[in-house]
């Protein structure tokens, strides 16, 4: 009997992946002499595979759901990273927007005080005012900001008067277009054309 | 998959439910699946599996990332279970025999509705006879013989889980072992 016992804890070791090859010869040469310990073995086994043949079994429909459902509420924040995470075309787009608004706007606000014109060396200035005197020719474009022009001779361009007045005496000719802008947008569409146009060149 | 699931984490950390639902995808079978045979019943397997989940995502900060994950997992879900059984004692079970009936269960006193077909039922019969044999075990013996033998577990793993030591585990998985053949000997 006490060999039986001794036994038993060997069939427990062997159904643990757990025995010697010695031990198990010695298993084996016992369950050979032993029918009692052959009976019990075999039960054991069967037993071990009866318990392996239950179905294995699935979570019930919309058990995920359920879960999700019965979570602490999520932070309001993570919910827009996810969406912009899956979104990253938006973020690159708004990206450059935001950019590129914000530095014309910042130029737009930085260049309001200062005066400036495109130099000719037959130009006069007087106070804010770029005066094209009666008889001269200027071959070229003309731009002033921040300031007003006052043309009596001859410009062969295009003149651009950027936040500041245009006149016109009588005399005074011009070849190419004449613009006006006052507003931050069209400044802005005058610095994008002027952009392009560096770029083309 | 591990690395998958470690991802994963990382979001749910940051409070990403969606990243948690994919976890929970990934491993409702088998956490409903401890459940139900500790538990024998599908209402309170769902409950228990449920409570699992949101357990986990609570204190998905104390899970060490270093351990296996599933680990983690599977600890929270028997020690639910093994609070419910303590916690429900004495109860009874539907398919728990009746009292001076043998081999009767409650089952054979509801009218049967719909004839199943000889073999279906036999294989049933069976399986609720197994099933019965796992849950007329002591808890401490019926959570290492579902870990072991139904959701195929090392040794190893189970003492981690049970964070018990190892030699505790292959005693009482002998003692499992034997108090279930005693009940499935003669199928």
């Amino acid at each position: 009997m006490a060999e039986c016992r001794k036994n038993a804890q060997l069939m427990h070791n062997y159904l643990d992946g757990e025995l010697s090859s010695n031990e198990q010869r010695q298993l084996k040469a016992h369950l050979d002499a032993c029918k009692h310990c052959r009976q019990h073995f075999s039960e054991l086994k069967k037993t071990i595979a009866l318990v392996q043949s239950c179905s294995h079994i699935h979570a019930p429909e919309g058990f995920t759901e359920r879960v999700l459902f019965s979570l602490p509420k999520e932070d309001k924040s993570v919910g827009v990273q996810r969406w912009l995470r899956k979104h990253p075309f938006f973020i690159a787009a708004a990206l450059f927007l935001i950019l590129m608004t914000g530095s014309l706007f910042s130029n737009w606000q930085k260049e309001t005080e200062s005066f400036a014109f495109t130099k000719y060396d037959n130009i006069e200035v007087e106070d804010h005012t770029v005066i094209v005197p009666e008889g001269e020719v200027i071959k070229g474009d003309m731009v002033v900001e921040n300031g007003d022009i006052r043309i009596e001779g001859e410009v062969q361009g295009d003149v651009t008067v950027i936040k500041g007045e245009r006149y016109m005496a009588s005399a005074g000719k011009v070849t190419g277009e004449i613009e006006e802008i006052d507003q931050a947008f069209g400044w802005m569409w005058f610095k994008i054309k002027e952009t392009a146009a560096e770029l083309f060149k | 998959m591990e690395l998958l699931v470690q991802r994963r984490i990382k979001q749910v950390l940051k409070g990403d439910q969606n990243a948690f639902g994919e976890i929970v995808e990934l491993y409702k079978d088998k956490v409903y699946q401890i459940c139900y045979r500790m538990l024998w019943n599908q209402h309170e397997a769902e409950d228990a599996a449920q409570e699992t989940f949101i357990k986990a995502f609570i204190n998905i900060h104390t899970y060490d990332t270093t351990k296996k994950f599933t680990t983690w997992l599977y600890r929270i879900a028997t020690n639910l279970c093994i609070d419910r059984i303590r916690k429900k004692k004495p109860d009874y079970h539907l398919d728990a025999e009746v009292a001076g009936t043998e081999g009767l269960n409650m089952y054979s006193q509801l009218a049967s509705s719909e004839k199943l077909p000889e073999e279906a039922l036999e294989s049933l019969e069976m399986q609720e006879t197994v099933q019965a044999a796992i849950y007329q075990l002591p808890e401490k013996y019926r959570s290492v013989i579902v870990l072991k033998y139904i959701e195929e577990l090392s040794l190893q793993e189970i003492a981690e889980i049970l964070e018990l030591p190892l030699g505790t585990v292959k005693t009482r998985m002998h003692r499992g072992r034997e108090a279930l053949r005693k009940h499935l000997r003669n199928m």
